[in-house]
């Protein structure tokens, strides 16, 4: 199974997360990761979705299918804007806190809480960066994390020309 | 006589009136009590049915027999989940329907409360749609887009669940507007390149048929399609649900394709150089085996729901949209490319297709004093009515023989259970049908595992005064789970067995008060159906004792291909 990037524009209403949702359940399919939220337009929501499925025509048509679905988008990962938000409790002690705070900085995490034991970052952007960022932070030992659904939008530009 | 607060009930009956309702099929209880009150004066007639279940399948009846939506009724809980086998044949069979449910109030929603479920997420995956009503001032607009979306692109169920206080919440009515549907966009004219390919396709093709499902009797498409295939001079094969969509004592008509098709028809498809799909889904029970499934053809896809096109088999030209309106596309197409040009004449496939016909007919043998056999009842029906009748039936072996040896003539005088293949389907459909044209002949052509499901319906049909005729026939077991036992099971009769001195049929229907006859030899055939034709001002159930060994062929075995159809129990 490959990985799927769906962008769904839904009227904002209620039941229709659970219909998005359920046409990949009743496959059998897993949802990676799921953002929902209002566009700029008002009574509409775009859902993200990352999903495990074998192909799309079908999915994308059958979502299509559904009343309150306006509009079906496949994003190919590489020619796309993605970013996701996570918030990461590191633990550290008096000694490695500098060290831990410092790794974070290269990354550009914001620290947002700071415990006896522990310090708090929030750090956005494609899930790429933050795979790296967990890479370098994991020795130091993660307390607790919490990540949002992924985000996506095609891209118009050339990736190329933009740094990460 | 104080002024009564026009409420949500009064807008819901307002609503259905608007969009010319006529009749209800339902059973009341309590959430959905108040909708009840404002029914006694509305000019809306209600049917009671005995059960939920039978109402769903009353509405359907309705509907495939008129192409109008079909309207079911039911309470919270109970009634609501007893719709569910209904929603989900009519999502199958695409048979425009709406339910109206009762729900619990909104304040113990979600509470346990008494006769209180989840409908709407119960019906979630067997409607095209669903509402759940939270406010009475929505009713009008809701009540139109779901007759709107079931009737409209692909037909099909549409659920509205109405909890009690938005029944009983003041409320005023407004004409309603389709202004809230932004997703929802049916295509209905076929993309004019596609039907130009198809059209090039078809013309140059040595060996064509026109593969017609079910869409085709939803889009009343008839007359359009005899007239295309007429005049591209091309074979019609018609499935299950299409049964109608083409006259059977046409030139052009093979029959229908799959499991228990003509020889003919079957191996058509699988010889076909050029399949023309007419609102048909490439259903398993078509296919077969669907890599050895017209394995040289070139397949035009022509269906209103774009999710079937290439679902299950890759079309070369896929046309979305309306069958009636495509088919109209591609006849005027044909006419204006052909100029003076004469039809193809195809004389070799018509001639194979004559030899096959010839050589492999559909056939059975009644013994003169032996039992009655299912298939010789059908054809003495046909012929004691001239074929003027709207059949109805269950699903197993009698519903093969129904659509195999009834001669067909006219789309919607056929209604039976094609996808989900609910068994006790033809009682209450029949009843639907009968209201919906008491002046049409109904034969309900049912079997005795069928008939048990749902039989109490005809205490429905003598009290509402709607005199569907039934036959049972009775040989002694769930005939098609016998005939597989038989064939893949070594014989092992497990669990489908009904033989036995009970019921007494006869006895049965007289008691819900219908005629009840009894029948056991072919002699007696003719006689007992004269006596049903004339009975008029009450329903008519004849037991047909006939051969309990009795098995249906053609048969491809499920899975198998299309290539080896077995013709008798010979030749597995």
């Amino acid at each position: 199974m490959s990985q799927h990037t769906l962008s769904v524009i839904v009227e904002d209403q209620p039941g229709v997360l659970a219909r998005v949702s359920a046409m990949f359940s009743n496959r059998g399919f897993n949802i990676h990761s799921l953002a929902v939220g209002p566009t700029h337009v008002e009574g509409r929501s775009r859902i993200t979705l990352v999903v495990d499925a074998p192909e799309m025509e079908q999915l994308k048509k059958q979502l299509h299918k559904l009343v309150n679905v306006i509009k079906v988008t496949e994003l190919d990962q590489v020619e796309s804007l993605e970013s996701e938000v996570m918030i990461a409790r590191i633990a550290c002690d008096p000694v490695n806190r500098g060290e831990v705070g410092d790794t974070a900085a290269l990354f550009g995490a914001r620290m947002i809480d700071m415990g006896p034991d522990s310090l708090t970052f929030e750090i956005s952007g494609a899930p790429d960066h933050l795979a790296r960022f967990l890479e370098n932070i994991r020795p130091y030992g993660i307390v607790d994390l919490v990540k949002s659904g992924r985000v996506a939008m095609r891209m118009v530009g050339d990736n190329s020309k933009v740094s990460a | 006589m104080t002024q009564k607060t026009y409420t949500g009930s009064n807008s819901l009956l307002q609503s259905l009136e608007h969009e010319g309702v006529e009749v209800i099929f339902g059973v009341p209880g309590g959430a959905i009590l108040p909708a009840y009150d404002p029914l006694l004066d509305s000019p809306i007639r209600h049917v009671l049915a005995r059960h939920e279940q039978g109402a769903g399948h009353m509405a359907e009846g309705y509907a495939m027999a008129t192409g109008r939506v079909g309207v079911a009724m039911a309470t919270s809980g109970p009634g609501a989940t007893n719709l569910i086998t209904p929603l989900q044949n009519a999502k199958m069979d695409s048979t425009p329907l709406v339910a109206i449910t009762g729900q619990v109030g909104t304040s113990a929603i979600g509470s346990d409360a008494f006769q209180e479920a989840y409908t709407t997420g119960l019906a979630m995956h067997c409607t095209k749609h669903s509402y759940l009503v939270t406010n009475a001032d929505d009713i009008p607009d809701i009540v139109h887009e779901a007759f709107h979306i079931a009737s409209t692109g692909r037909p099909g169920p549409v659920l509205i669940d109405l909890p009690k206080d938005v029944l009983n919440q003041p409320t005023t009515w407004r004409k309603p507007t389709l202004a809230g549907l932004p997703g929802y966009r049916p295509t209905a004219h076929g993309h004019p390149k596609q039907v130009k390919a198809a059209i090039d396709l078809i013309e140059s093709a040595q060996r064509p048929v026109l593969y017609v499902g079910g869409g085709v009797v939803r889009a009343e498409a008839a007359s359009e399609l005899k007239t295309f295939a007429e005049l591209a001079n091309v074979p019609v094969v018609t499935t299950l649900m299409a049964r109608g969509a083409f006259p059977d004592s046409h030139p052009l008509a093979m029959g229908m394709p799959g499991m228990h098709g003509t020889y003919t028809a079957t191996s058509a498809i699988q010889k076909s150089d050029v399949l023309v799909s007419l609102g048909a889904r490439f259903d398993d029970r078509v296919t077969g085996d669907v890599d050895a499934f017209a394995p040289n053809a070139k397949i035009v896809h022509v269906d209103v729901d774009p999710a079937e096109i290439g679902k299950v088999k890759f079309a070369d030209v896929p046309i979305v949209g309306d069958a009636k309106l495509i088919i109209s596309a591609l006849t005027e197409r044909l006419i204006a490319d052909r100029g003076d040009r004469p039809a193809p004449s195809r004389e070799d496939w018509f001639q194979t297709l004559r030899e096959w016909k010839a050589s492999k007919p559909l056939s059975y043998v009644q013994d003169e004093d032996g039992p009655i056999k299912t298939q010789h009842f059908i054809e003495r029906l046909h012929k004691a009515t001239g074929g003027e009748a709207t059949v109805v039936a269950g699903v197993g072996q009698h519903q093969m023989w129904a659509s195999q040896f009834w001669g067909f003539s006219k789309p919607k005088t056929w209604i039976n259970s094609g996808g989900l293949g609910t068994m006790g389907f033809a009682v209450p459909a029949a009843i639907g049908a009968k209201t919906a044209n008491p002046g049409q002949p109904v034969w309900a052509l049912d079997g005795d595992g069928c008939f048990q499901m749902t039989f109490q319906e005809l205490i429905t049909a003598s009290a509402e005064g709607i005199p569907v005729k039934v036959v049972v026939f009775n040989n002694g077991g769930y005939g098609m789970v016998k005939q597989w036992q038989h064939l893949f099971y070594g014989g092992r009769i497990s669990a489908s067995d009904l033989s036995g001195p009970v019921p007494d049929y006869p006895g049965l229907a007289e008691a819900m008060g219908c005629v009840g006859m009894r029948i056991d030899r072919p002699e007696e055939i003719d006689s007992a159906i004269d006596k049903a034709i004339v009975i008029d001002d009450r329903p008519v159930v004849i037991e047909v004792v006939c051969d309990p060994d009795e098995m249906c062929f053609p048969m491809v075995p499920a899975g198998g291909s299309n290539d080896h159809i077995v013709m008798g129990p010979d030749e597995l």
